[in-house]
């Protein structure tokens, strides 16, 4: 095996591996954050259900969350990531700790979305006899939805960078492969392609969501 | 008929509804009026089960509906219609899918949904714009598609809150025009709170008059308008006044003419006009004036004059100067009053 075909290979899985980082962490971080998002935005004092004493308990929870340095959480994050994955060490160890982390950061984007929902357009929904959850997901979610598509995108973009940090201890992808080849070993070939597919990928992510989301603004 | 028996709400320390007590009419329009403050949209959400009050009941004919459990709740909720000074329309949805909503809610098969949405957009006069986005319509017409949304599950009563109050004068017409219209055929009970005393001398039949969570005078528009009774009805009349926003003559306003759109006075002149003279019904018939010439040494100058509907009641105006020693200008006005006609001082 020739060089090139060497570094072509390493290349392709380490950008696989991160495919697979993001889209897996992508999934179960909006799994755990969108149902927290909107239970946030629902239980604000002024939202459709008030619960204030619960939404200041989820609201610490996700501050707290939030304000961890990442690399520090998913430390802490490996003992759980060997109860759930049997590792800690690998691509599928590393997105248990990606969700996690990735998910309150969900939370309030998905939270701030729908409180940009007209509170008058939530107003007349109840006034016609809609339940709470009609009230969620027949009005307050397709209303947000051009804001939620961005959120979502700013969360995959977020991800990306975080996959890269992952790493660093041991996540394989991209950012294993800048830290292993291209620091450790001095490969700058494969610093430079690592950091550009980086780059492309993030591009090509929010050059998709900037267009989906302007859509749906377009068809309104 | 809906009754309300001692509704009060506070918040705070604001009782923005204190102790209000009504009996609106089956199948008519009644209007609720008052200034910003006045604890009109908080009388509204009591009486359109939107929020529930402090103390008090609030019964739709012979059912108590203040403190419905949940469900009770909702299914009288979407036996109700209910539209807003800022449409409150879902922008995700087209017009007809904003029609669709409440029939959704409830179940009704596809099939019958989009028979009745284009039997209502028929209705309100926007047949063929179902597939149309809400940002795409004009203010009147996305008060249209409401109307149709808030009839789309044929409800007994339809609420109004400041429906028109967005709107510029024209359409505020043609959507009083409609909600009139609907109201007879349709057999509805509509209260429409605002605090433009057009809409309620164009569209109602009785009125309330609000004023810091009370009650102040309530009756048949045509006794308010000529007999008002608190000051605060007074003060909402003179914004009625005729010198502002009057075309010079029919002839001459161009666009006036389209639906209804009459100028309200007849306007000879630009200055004077200390006094505003209402001849109520019969009144406008008689020779007030030339008999008041005769009978005491004061002139009339006619600056402006016109004939008002309000409900089924013509109101007579006239805006007129009166020149003579002041005594009798003052005895002209006592005699005028005497007559029955309501004198208004112009600011």
């Amino acid at each position: 095996m020739n060089a090139f075909d060497a570094f072509i290979q390493l290349v392709g899985s380490a950008t696989l591996q991160t495919l697979a980082m993001v889209a897996l962490s992508t999934t179960f971080s909006l799994a755990l954050g969108f149902p927290l998002g909107i239970l946030l935005c629902v239980t604000d004092p002024a939202g459709i259900a008030p619960r204030p004493a619960l939404n200041q308990v989820l609201s610490r929870v996700v501050n707290v969350l939030r304000s961890f340095p990442f690399i520090i959480l998913m430390i802490l994050l490996f003992p759980l990531s060997r109860i759930i994955v049997g590792t800690s060490i690998g691509t599928v160890a590393t997105i248990v700790p990606l969700s996690i982390a990735a998910a309150p950061f969900v939370a309030r984007i998905i939270e701030s979305a729908l409180k940009e929902v007209d509170p008058g357009v939530v107003q007349a929904a109840r006034a016609m006899g809609s339940r709470n959850r009609q009230i969620i997901f027949k009005v307050m979610i397709p209303e947000a939805l051009p804001s939620l598509v961005s959120g979502v995108t700013l969360t995959i973009i977020n991800l990306i960078g975080y996959s890269a940090m992952a790493g660093a201890i041991g996540g394989g992808g991209l950012g294993d492969l800048a830290i292993r080849y291209g620091y450790q070993r001095f490969r700058t070939d494969i610093m430079i392609a690592a950091v550009l597919i980086i780059l492309v990928l993030v591009e090509a992510i929010q050059f998709a969501g900037t267009r989906i989301s302007n859509k749906l603004i377009a068809k309104r | 008929m809906i009754r309300l028996i001692n509704l009060t709400r506070r918040y705070r320390a604001l009782t923005a509804v204190n102790s209000v007590s009504l009996e609106i009419p089956s199948n008519t329009i009644y209007g609720i009026i008052g200034k910003s403050g006045a604890g009109k949209s908080t009388l509204v959400r009591l009486i359109s089960l939107l929020e529930a009050p402090d103390s008090g009941e609030v019964w739709y004919g012979e059912r108590r509906v203040d403190g419905l459990d949940h469900d009770a709740l909702i299914a009288q909720r979407r036996r109700i219609g209910m539209i807003f000074q800022n449409f409150n329309l879902f922008s995700s949805r087209t017009a007809a899918g904003n029609v669709a909503y409440p029939l959704e809610l409830s179940g009704t098969p596809k099939k019958d949904i989009d028979r009745r949405v284009a039997e209502l957009l028929e209705v309100v006069g926007l047949s063929g714009r179902g597939d149309a986005p809400i940002s795409t319509l004009s203010g009147g017409q996305k008060q249209r598609v409401a109307i149709a949304r808030a009839l789309a599950v044929k409800p007994d009563i339809l609420f109004c809150d400041e429906a028109t109050s967005a709107l510029d004068p024209q359409t505020t017409r043609s959507i009083l025009n409609l909600l009139k219209k609907l109201q007879r055929e349709m057999n509805l009970s509509i209260v429409m709170i605002t605090h433009q005393m057009e809409v309620v001398r164009d569209a109602c039949e009785r009125v309330a008059v609000l004023d810091e969570g009370r009650v102040v005078e309530e009756g048949a528009v045509a006794d308010i308008f000529t007999e008002p009774k608190s000051a605060v009805t007074r003060e909402f009349l003179s914004h009625l006044n005729p010198m502002e926003g009057v075309t010079l003559s029919p002839a001459r306003s161009g666009g006036a003419s389209a639906e209804g759109a009459l100028p309200e006075l007849v306007r000879w002149s630009r200055e004077g006009g200390a006094y505003t003279l209402r001849f109520r019904g019969d009144l406008t018939g008689e020779p007030v004036l030339s008999r008041l010439a005769r009978k005491f040494s004061v002139e009339f100058n006619i600056r402006a004059g016109g004939v008002q509907n309000v409900g089924e009641t013509e109101i007579g105006t006239l805006v007129v100067d009166i020149t003579g020693s002041d005594g009798d200008v003052a005895k002209a006005l006592a005699y005028l009053e005497e007559e029955g006609v309501i004198v208004e001082e112009t600011k």
